[in-house]
């Protein structure tokens, strides 16, 4: 069943127009154009060609090798996702989907596949790069909030610009901070703030760099119910305000059923991907 | 495979220190703990340095009134009648003086005390002031040198023994003088000198009548000049010279005084620099284990600033500047308290000075101090820094995530490279020697790696034999010497190097004092007879024998000068730069002995005691350090000059003398059948029971012997132990710079390390654990690790102070147990009562709060 399911994943029409757009970033526009040529659902301009997919991920595997047995978490796991699309990704706990989660971030080394974000080729950068990928065009947010404990949460937020070179970025990271309702909060530290509050803070870091591809962990497993959805309502907002690109790790599929698509994975092998049904974007999810 | 454009905007460098800024907000105190170590090491060394600068500019501007005149000549016989025309149209002014040792008697009191007498012409002296009380004491005094007035000048130490005041008399051999005035300071006397021999000056044309001057009796001769300003006394010395050597007469130059204060001086204060250097080392080692226990905890944040797109030398510059930024505060702090210490250590050293030390702040000091401590924190911090590199961005997501630490950095490489090339350069600039600074840096380096090596171990040991039937509370402290996170390694090697330095320090120390003590016991002789000659030899011993004393020893003694070595003219060996010997040893009168066997104070090193063989060329036997210095062998021939008679011996033996035993000890000895019949003066030396019978035997032999003087040993011992106790005061006060610095380092490497354990035991004690079991595993944890460390640094500083005493100073090595013991025990203490302390807030706070605080 599983081998099957990934045997029909392989050959599908999507894994082609990978192939495809991959051929077109190596060679110049011949086969680019072959891509435009076939009936593709996607809408191309030129101009964007090159970051057609936000996310590209092709035979990802990773295995970690202790005490001389090899361990595969993770494998030939492969899709793309277009700008502004909303992605979850769940399975059970010990699935891989942190593992995964970190590798299409760059956050980590696959043991063989690739990874490219935003056209850019992840696979032999080294961490620097990969750093400067990351704070160009990528967005974080962890179960466990990661802010700076020794930063304010105005400074918490002003982190990504400042790491850019924006020398006045204030007045953009206060918008945000009020965006998530916590105007006049900026001067705290994170102890000071709630794990609601502190979560909020870490969207506003998280939109600050107006990145195209936005990565959440979890983001609610920390959280109560009512806080979750509060936060939850802003994380997609703000989604569907700045046009991000989402992929969001879960356990919670209410939450997961948000999102335009749905990636099930179970020991480390993509089950399915599924589109949900348009209507469920908008619909709050209450208890 | 092709790739997009890789984004290439970078935060400015402000934002580093942006970072740096707000991020140190809430550890501020901390930072500054570490740094805190380095406070007391930089202290030390613009203390020492400002001190130095201070104390050679004085010299340097102080080196005319330093001598007195332009030009001394001087020589232990009557200038020669040859020379006479020259050195009498030498310069303007011209000032004589004869200086010898005699006994002189205060006839109000009775006293009586060996003092050094000068009878001196002329105006001497030319430059600097002559403080005497009253001040027109000094006109009094040249008045009477064409008066018939008998008017002398007493030093203040003299005076102030025998309650004499001026106007009362003083009486010189055969002559008594009215006191004119108390001389507080002479130049060209140090204060030290004042108080070894008091000095009484007499007009010269006095000297004749006073009886004093016999054949034999040890009296130097000096001419001071006074030239035209602007005259180039050097190189009318330089004219002279050849002429001036061949009688025997030495020239001093207010410059040559300059180059020789300055030298000896320099020797002190690089002693006193390189123990102000262990100070800083041992600081830097608290700055290294403080930082990396500080990076240990700031991982995580570096973790989501990698996540956030910071590269890693971004994120390791944030802390670097921190560190830095604290390494100049550090110094600042240290460099202001060093500022004090240096105008204090004038005073320390008041007495024993030849000039006055001006105090003023010496900016360059201050310049090196702030650029060595920020060289120092940032050169010892980067160690740990540079981890924060590879500090992996998964974090974020993995708590546990294990760092790759297979792949060596060679960034590290080059940090601990420049650490030792700092270390020896450093040790290099104290010392100048090669040898030794690469010794200093080599021991350092091998007792870190037995150190890192013996923590290393106990951890494999611990997890080895891990005791599984024991106690809870004994298991779950030893374990924490193994698990993840533990400090085994890092309070090893910091608290283990702290205490070696520490304790290498305090058995040197002893080591440098012992050799400067002076063994006086019961039994051995306390009163020195000297300059009898042969004549009068029955008459003293009859005087002594008179009154009940023994005579420990008898002496004669003979002076003579080198002539040759193996045939080469010391004349000759003495321009020749180049052979390393000392123009003083070559050209100075030796006082030797007779006899065919070593005394109790020699022991034989080589060869054989002094012996005249059938060939009729002496043996003579020598100290062994005369000989290394001399670069001589066994089998050398040194040809002597006995008051105008060359005498060539072979030397034929070397003894190793005890120079701190009260005996009458000498470089060379003669067989005995050689010199008795040369000009020779006898050395006798007895023991009085008490002040009484010494004053009245001073009083005997000034009436009957006036050329004999007398010493009382024990008034000389008591002067040499003050001036000792105050260089020991000096070197304590300097060790103490790095015995609190150790404080300091062993201190906050356990305060520090307490961020590693406080989470664990809120654990335990939410787990149900009580107060007593944590406190328990804690002192289980830290007692082990601060005995390891403790015994470990005592054994290697046992090892090095016995590789210093070997190959160093040469003198066997006894050290002292008990202070080591007491040593070990309080680091022992110290570690487990800090360790401890550190626990208090897991105890008095409810776990809850300590859980969401950050510590
Ligand atoms: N460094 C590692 N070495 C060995 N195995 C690892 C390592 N990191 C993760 N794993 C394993 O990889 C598997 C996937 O882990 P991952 O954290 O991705 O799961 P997850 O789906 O996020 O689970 P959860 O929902 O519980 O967070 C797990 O079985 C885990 O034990
Ligand atoms: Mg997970």
């Amino acid at each position: 069943m599983l081998s099957l399911s990934k045997h029909l994943y392989r050959h599908s029409q999507f894994n082609e127009a990978v192939e495809m757009l991959r051929q077109a970033q190596h060679d110049g526009s011949y086969g680019l154009l072959k891509y435009i040529l076939s009936d593709s659902p996607l809408p191309l301009t030129l101009a964007g060609a090159t970051c057609l997919f936000v996310l590209t991920v092709e035979n990802l595997t990773k295995s970690y090798t202790s005490g001389g047995r090899t361990l595969t978490v993770l494998e030939s796991v492969s899709f793309a996702l277009q700008a502004q699309d909303t992605f979850a990704i769940v399975g059970p706990s010990g699935s891989g989907k942190t593992t995964l989660l970190g590798l299409c971030a760059g956050l980590d080394r696959a043991s063989s596949g690739s990874v490219s974000l935003n056209g850019i080729v992840l696979d032999n950068l080294n961490e620097d790069q990969r750093a400067a990928v990351r704070n160009e065009h990528v967005g974080f947010i962890f179960q466990n909030f990661q802010l700076l404990p020794t930063l304010t949460a105005l400074e918490n937020v002003l982190v990504p610009l400042e790491l850019r070179g924006v020398r006045n970025g204030t007045r953009t990271a206060e918008e945000l901070l009020e965006r998530v309702g916590l105007a006049g909060r900026g001067h705290h530290y994170p102890t000071q703030l709630s794990g609601g509050e502190q979560q909020r803070v870490s969207l506003a870091r998280a939109f600050v760099n107006r990145p195209k591809i936005l990565f959440a962990d979890e983001p609610t497993g920390n959280l109560d119910a009512d806080t979750s959805a509060r936060v939850v309502e802003l994380l997609f907002e703000l989604n569907r305000e700045a046009g991000t690109t989402l992929v969001l790790v879960t356990h919670d599929l209410e939450l997961a059923a948000r999102t335009q698509r749905i990636v099930r994975i179970k020991g480390g092998a993509m089950l399915s991907d599924t589109r949900t049904a348009p209507a469920a974007v908008s619909s709050s999810a209450t208890l | 495979m092709s790739n997009g454009p890789l984004p290439s905007a970078r935060p400015a460098l402000s934002w580093l220190w942006r970072m740096a800024w707000r991020d140190s907000r809430r550890s501020r105190s901390r930072l500054l703990l570490f740094v805190s170590a380095i406070v007391l090491g930089i202290a030390a060394l613009v203390g020492i340095r400002g001190f130095g600068d201070n104390l050679s500019r004085s010299i340097d501007e102080q080196a005319r009134e330093l001598v007195g005149a332009d030009l001394v000549l001087s020589g232990s016989a009557p200038f020669d009648s040859t020379l006479a025309p020259t050195l009498r149209q030498l310069g303007q002014n011209r000032s004589d003086e004869v200086a010898f040792a005699s006994l002189v008697q205060f006839p109000k009191g009775q006293g009586v005390r060996l003092a050094q007498i000068k009878a001196l012409n002329g105006s001497f002296p030319y430059y600097g002031e002559w403080l005497t009380e009253p001040a027109a004491a000094v006109t009094d005094f040249r008045q009477a040198m064409t008066s018939r007035e008998q008017v002398a000048l007493v030093d203040d130490a003299l005076l102030v023994q025998f309650a004499a005041r001026p106007g009362d008399s003083i009486r010189v051999g055969r002559l008594t003088f009215r006191i004119a005035g108390r001389v507080r300071k002479t130049p060209g006397q140090s204060g030290f000198s004042a108080a070894v021999a008091p000095t009484v000056f007499i007009p010269s044309q006095f000297l004749p009548a006073t009886g004093l001057m016999q054949r034999g009796s040890r009296v130097q001769y000096r001419t001071y000049y006074q030239f035209a300003p602007g005259t180039d006394v050097e190189a009318v010395v330089k004219r002279l010279e050849a002429r001036l050597d061949k009688v025997n007469i030495n020239s001093d130059t207010v410059a040559e005084r300059k180059r020789q204060t300055g030298r000896s001086f320099t020797d002190l204060t690089r002693f006193l620099n390189l123990v102000a250097f262990v100070a800083l080392l041992l600081g830097c080692v608290g700055v290294a284990s403080a930082v990396s226990l500080y990076v240990r905890e700031k991982v995580a944040s570096v973790a989501i600033l990698r996540c956030l797109g910071a590269s890693g030398s971004q994120a390791m510059l944030i802390y670097l500047v921190q560190i830095a930024a604290m390494g100049l505060v550090g110094a600042t702090i240290g460099a202001a308290l060093g500022t004090a210490v240096q105008l204090l250590l004038p005073r320390l050293f008041a007495g024993f000075l030849p000039v006055t030390v001006a105090v003023a702040v010496s900016w360059s000091a201050v310049a090196q101090g702030l650029v060595t401590g920020v060289v120092v924190a940032v050169l010892f911090a980067l160690l740990p820094l540079l981890s924060i590199r590879r500090v992996s961005p998964l974090r974020t997501l993995r708590a546990a995530y294990e760092e790759d630490t297979a792949r060596p950095d060679p960034l590290r490489v080059v940090v601990y490279g420049l650490i030792v090339l700092f270390i020896t350069g450093f040790a290099y600039l104290q010392t100048r020697e090669w040898k030794q600074a690469v010794s200093f840096a080599g021991g350092l380096l091998v007792t870190f790696f037995v150190l890192a090596g013996l923590g290393q171990g106990l951890r494999l040991l611990v997890r080895r034999f891990y005791p599984t039937s024991w106690s809870y509370v004994w298991r779950q402290g030893l374990a924490n010497l193994y698990r993840p996170n533990n400090q085994t390694l890092l309070l090893t090697v910091s608290i283990g190097l702290g205490v070696f330095l520490m304790a290498t320090l305090s058995l040197l120390q002893g080591l440098l004092l012992s050799r400067v003590q002076i063994s006086a016991s019961d039994g051995q002789p306390n009163m020195v007879l000297f300059d009898i000659q042969p004549a009068q030899r029955a008459g003293v011993t009859q005087l002594l024998t008179s009154r009940k004393l023994p005579i420990l020893q008898q002496v004669p003694v003979v002076t003579m000068r080198l002539a040759a070595i193996n045939g080469q003219r010391t004349a000759d060996l003495k321009k020749d730069t180049t052979n390393g010997l000392s123009k003083g040893a070559l050209s100075r009168e030796y006082r030797v002995t007779y006899r065919n066997k070593l005394i109790s104070s020699e022991t034989l090193a080589e060869g054989l005691a002094p012996y005249l063989p059938p060939d009729g060329t002496p043996r003579i036997s020598v100290d062994t350090d005369f000989l290394r210095r001399m670069k001589l062998r066994l089998g050398d021939t040194l040809t002597f000059n006995v008051q105008g008679a060359p005498l060539a011996t072979i030397i034929g033996g070397t003894r190793t003398v005890d120079w701190t035993r009260v005996q009458t000890n000498f470089q060379v000895v003669f067989p005995a059948g050689v010199l008795e019949p040369a000009p020779q003066f006898l050395v006798l030396m007895t023991r009085v029971p008490n002040n009484t019978v010494l004053g009245a035997v001073q009083r005997d032999l000034v009436q009957n012997f006036p050329n004999v003087s007398a010493i009382d040993l024990g008034l000389v011992l008591q002067t040499l132990d003050d001036i000792l106790s105050k260089i020991s005061f000096v070197i304590q006060f300097m060790a103490f710079f790095s015995i609190a610095t150790g404080l300091v380092v062993v201190v906050s490497s356990v305060i520090v390390s307490r961020y590693q354990r406080v989470q664990e035991s809120v654990l335990l004690r939410t787990l149900g654990a009580s107060r007593r079991q944590i406190l328990r595993i804690t002192l289980v944890e830290y007692a082990l690790l601060g005995l390891l460390a403790a015994v470990a640094g005592l054994v290697l500083a046992v090892g090095a102070a016995w590789a210093l005493a070997y190959f160093l100073f040469e003198v066997p090595f006894l050290p002292a147990v008990g202070p080591l013991l007491v040593l070990a025990a309080v680091t022992t203490t110290l570690t487990a009562l800090i360790g401890l302390f550190n626990s208090r807030d897991v105890l008095t706070r409810p776990p809850l709060e300590v859980l969401r605080g950050e510590a």
